[in-house]
């Protein structure tokens, strides 16, 4: 039997080590943000949000060049992700809550956990092929259903917890006073949890945001805005994550630069929307 | 003024159709949503199995995941082992090297830190989790993997080249992109996953069970080691599953760094491919109907894969009933 | 409810964004972007992609082009390297291709089979790959001869004092730094020139490699794109990687001389390679010409051809008339007065027969049966 003293000092020694081991993680972790952060910042300039990529030639001989094109680009795909992706998530996810004992729950919990799991970069091959092969070209369509795989099983997910945290002694009332059932979730439930649902399509659009892989293959890229608005929906269209990925391996030491820039303001981007749905959370649990 | 407008509903003549019909067609319409998910990942699976189909008929599904060749210059032959290896070491040695540090800082938030401080390093985590994988990679590429390479790669390979060459073939070439670059980028991207996860779990652990260590006179770390871990033990594995297959399906950051080697063999600090990494590097620029089939193989291959993760994960969630982050 | 409006703002963003694009369409021509642009309405965007050893001197054009139409017409090109370009071109997801390996007779009859007419491969520019390498202290001017460079691809040198080097380049103390060969992970018109070079001087490289837009590399590490190539030389001590000429002057890297087949010493240069391509062409110009008979020809060079179809309506990816004749006029312009852009872009001006062959090949592009070329051809010339 270990004397007291000995398991004290084997406490202050366990204490101490998860302390080195918090920040041995945290460290290279907040490391990377900033590293992020602070070469973005010294290498974004005006010109980053107003003008155009265009060719390499631009930016090795000191033009104007931007990435206003793929800004905007996200944003648009990004939105069509959303509209597509809205109406599925929270469809499933009320089946998953209000219909508890519906005989597809079970399957539907798997098959959601597993899409959700799957890489992304396999719903960019099935967007390829149920909207590009189709469609016969590369458009912000494609990528905004790539895009929508990605958020569908996430938005699902929230939206079912967001629903659950409702109790149901609310909807037991709605039903009491002889309201159907529609009626009890489409106007006491769902308003109740709208806090938890809107997070849900907060960080279902910041994971979103940040993929560069489903993209590759579907909004393709381009180095200018597209002349008309319909190009942004059924042409290629170029987004900030797959330009910062071909930025970085380009051999050009003025797109480097741009590719750190374009790194902080995606990261900006989605940590804000990260951020905004963590407070929105939070606000709930206060309320 | 609530209840006035709630009575204010009920009042309205509630008729069959107003209910009976309303309530149908709305469970038709939600269920129609859910079902388009389960049709959503049958579509994942058909339009996967039918694009792959010819490469799995011309290799053979075995031969095809056995095959170690990936050539579609002169034999067009196409075979996954190297990149289902590749994505199998970086993923096994990625949580390794994440699953204590991560375990450690879940505890330290759940059980050491005062709250505020947890507070913040939970949010914290939470928010590095949320970090872009192209962001993490455009580090790695002008950062990390130069640091790696004059650090650790460029000495110790001219150490070894002068003293032990018989290691060279083992080591590989310290270019900075390779197995141990990427492996590492990995383990750091997952960490905040783990944590998060440990956390949750951790979470679900009773008071009464706390409670009954410290009442027989346990000291806190005691308390953690006999009645915390315990406890939540199926919770921390379903964790590290969830958090094996994210890593298995990290794209970006690992193609950016891995340095792209198609074929056997694979070095500790040299180039090898993983399968995400393989399919976007190539299946924009295959040409051969053959080379794209078999890339729709290995897409396949990595759907099975993630799928039996899940299954497990879900099966491990399930029996232990806790929920398996819910945040991420 | 703060959260809805949120969730509206990037909505609104969005919307936003696409009401941008929309000034410049139908009604909005009267804000602003009629000054630039002429009539709205006859604002053209042009799909093309493939290639990346092109694609600095495709997109310059294209931003110059841009110009030169008073930005009516856009020229998207994205570099997807050879090989997609040609599947792209095939599937018909873009208006047309560019790439550094021409058409197979497999591919021209499936084409000529789709779409009723052939597929013309234009020569655009001309590529020239060298070998370029990192050694701390050491410029351009290192010379290699065809073993060497293929002995080291075979991971039979394995370090830059090999007896082999250093008797190349007498009076340089090359370190003992080890090789690390890079080479290209994605199919590509670079690795075709760079390989086929390889096989037509090695006959083990043949037999055991062959070669191709992506070939089963018997040693190295990959780099996606020209880019990723250069990228990983750059950062790479003691790599040695292939690149085109303008690649390697654009990012300052150090580039190696190559013996020819008439037994000169070929410093890369623009002229080298112009020289190289001083010989006889085929009409429908699909010839290789690696380690060229020329005596002054840099050995290591090629055509970068852009994809086109003799019926321009049966590629799917062009929608309407306007579209195939605005593809048509770039095209003059790019053979034309776009080479002007070359020098100073690091590439190599066409020669004049190749100039030629292309007139000849667009005088036949149709549009319904219509020889639209022709017609643009007058316009211009």
């Amino acid at each position: 039997m270990k004397t007291l003293r000995q398991r004290n000092i084997r406490d202050y020694f366990m204490v101490g080590l998860l302390y080195v081991s918090a920040i041995a993680v945290l460290t290279p972790l907040l490391i990377i943000i900033g590293y992020v952060i602070v070469n973005g910042i010294s290498t974004i300039s005006i010109d980053f949000f107003t003008q155009e990529l265009g060719s390499p030639a631009r930016a090795m001989q000191g033009r104007p060049t931007g990435l206003v094109h793929s800004i905007l680009g996200t944003l648009v795909v990004d939105s069509l992700a959303l509209i597509i992706a809205a109406p599925l998530g929270l469809g499933a996810g009320v089946m998953l809550s209000e219909y508890p004992d519906h005989k597809l729950n079970p399957t539907l919990r798997v098959l959601n956990d597993t899409l959700n799991g799957m890489p992304a970069i396999l719903k960019g091959l099935l967007a390829f092929a149920l909207v590009v092969k189709p469609m016969g070209t590369f458009s912000g369509l494609a990528g905004g259903v790539a895009l929508a795989f990605v958020m569908i099983p996430i938005i699902a997910r929230s939206t079912e917890s967001a629903l659950m945290t409702i109790p149901w002694s609310i909807r037991e009332a709605g039903l009491a006073i002889g309201l159907p059932r529609w009626r009890v979730v489409l106007s006491t439930v769902m308003p109740a949890a709208r806090t938890g649902l809107v997070t849900g399509f907060l960080i279902a659009f910041a994971r979103a945001a940040g993929e560069a892989a489903p993209l590759m293959f579907t909004s393709f890229g381009n180095n200018y805005l597209p002349n008309h608005w319909s190009g942004m929906i059924f042409g290629p269209v170029d987004t900030l994550p797959q330009r910062l990925y071909s930025l970085a391996i380009s051999p050009y030491k003025e797109w480097h630069a741009m590719g750190w820039a374009a790194g902080v303001v995606l990261l900006v981007f989605v940590l804000g929307l990260f951020i905004a749905g963590r407070i929105l959370t939070r606000q709930k649990y206060q309320a | 003024m609530q209840n006035e407008q709630k009575s204010s509903i009920a009042d309205k003549p509630v008729s069959i159709i107003y209910s009976w019909l309303g309530d149908r067609i709305f469970l038709t319409v939600v269920v129609a949503l859910g079902l388009s998910i389960i049709l959503l990942a049958g579509a994942m699976a058909w339009v996967l199995t039918d694009e792959a189909g010819m490469a799995l008929d011309e290799f053979g599904i075995i031969g095809f995941l056995k095959g170690t060749t990936w050539d579609p210059g002169v034999q067009f032959r196409f075979g996954a082992l190297p990149f289902i290896v590749g994505t199998l070491v970086t993923s096994v040695f990625a949580l390794a090297i994440a699953f204590y540090p991560a375990v450690a800082v879940a505890i330290f938030i759940a059980e050491y830190a005062p709250r505020w401080l947890g507070s913040i390093i939970e949010n914290l985590v939470h928010l590095i989790a949320a970090v872009p994988s192209v962001v993490i990679g455009i580090w790695g590429i002008f950062v990390f993997a130069p640091w790696m390479r004059e650090t650790f790669y460029m000495p110790i390979f001219l150490w070894a080249a002068d003293h032990q060459p018989a290691l060279l073939p083992i080591l590989g070439s310290p270019i900075g992109y390779g197995m141990t670059t990427a492996t590492i980028i990995l383990a750091l991207m997952i960490i905040p996953f783990t944590t998060a996860l440990t956390r949750d779990a951790i979470r679900q652990v009773p008071k009464e069970q706390r409670e009954a260590a410290w009442a027989l006179g346990a000291t806190k770390w005691e308390v953690i080691r006999m009645a915390v871990i315990p406890y939540s033990r199926g919770g921390i594995m379903a964790g590290a599953i969830l958090s094996f297959g994210r890593a298995i399906g990290e794209t970006m950051a690992v193609a950016m760094l891995i340095g792209n080697k198609n074929n056997f063999p694979f070095s500790i600090m040299g180039p090898a491919a993983t399968m995400p990494s393989v399919i976007v590097n190539e299946f924009r620029e295959a040409v051969g109907n053959l080379h794209l089939s078999s890339l729709m193989a290995i897409g396949l291959v990595l759907f099975v894969i993630s799928l039996i993760v899940n299954l497990i994960a879900a099966y491990v969630t399930r029996k232990l009933s806790i929920t398996g982050g819910q945040s991420i | 409810m703060k959260a809805m409006k949120t969730i509206s703002l990037f909505f609104i963003s969005g919307l936003l964004a696409l009401s941008f694009f929309g000034c410049g369409g139908g009604e909005g021509s009267r804000n602003g972007a009629e000054q630039r642009s002429g009539r709205s309405s006859d604002r053209v965007d042009i799909l093309g992609a493939g290639a990346s050893f092109p694609a600095p001197l495709v997109t310059a054009m294209a931003d110059e082009y841009r110009g030169v139409t008073s930005n009516r017409v856009t020229v998207n090109y994205q570099s997807i390297g050879s090989g997609g370009g040609i599947r792209q071109f095939v599937e018909q997801t873009i208006m047309f291709g560019m790439t550094e390996a021409f058409l197979s007779d497999d591919v021209m009859q499936n084409v000529e089979a789709s779409t009723g007419g052939r597929a013309f491969n234009m020569p655009i520019t001309l590529a020239d790959v060298v070998t370029t390498y990192n050694i701390p202290g050491f410029d351009k001017g290192l010379v290699f001869s065809s073993d060497v460079l293929v002995d080291i691809y075979m991971g039979n040198i394995t370090r830059w004092n090999d007896s082999r080097i250093t008797e190349l380049n007498p009076g340089k103390d090359l370190p003992s730094l080890p090789i690390t060969v890079v080479h290209r992970s994605d199919g590509s018109g670079t690795t075709n020139i760079w390989t086929s070079y390889f096989s037509r001087v090695s006959d083990e490289w043949r037999g055991r490699v062959g070669y191709g837009t992506s070939v089963n590399w018997p040693v190295g590490v990959g780099g996606n794109g020209n880019e990723g190539v250069a990228g990983a030389v750059i950062n790479t001590p003691g790599a040695i990687g292939y690149n085109s000429l303008s690649y390697a002057l654009l990012n300052d890297m150090s580039y190696g001389s190559v013996l020819n087949a008439s037994g000169n010493i070929i410093e890369p240069s623009f002229e080298a390679t112009t020289e190289a391509a001083n010989i006889d062409l085929p009409e429908d110009t699909r010839i290789l010409f690696t380690n060229t008979p020329a005596e002054y020809g840099y050995p290591i060079a090629g055509f970068a051809w852009m994809l086109v179809y003799e019926n321009l309506e049966n590629n799917n990816a062009i929608n309407n008339r306007q579209q195939a004749e605005e593809l048509v006029r770039f095209l003059i312009w790019s053979i034309t007065d776009g080479q002007e852009l070359s020098e100073t872009l690091g590439y190599a001006r066409l020669p004049m027969a190749a100039v030629e062959r292309n007139i000849a090949m667009i005088e036949e592009v149709k549009w319904e049966g219509e020889l639209i070329g022709k017609e643009l051809l007058q316009d211009v010339l």
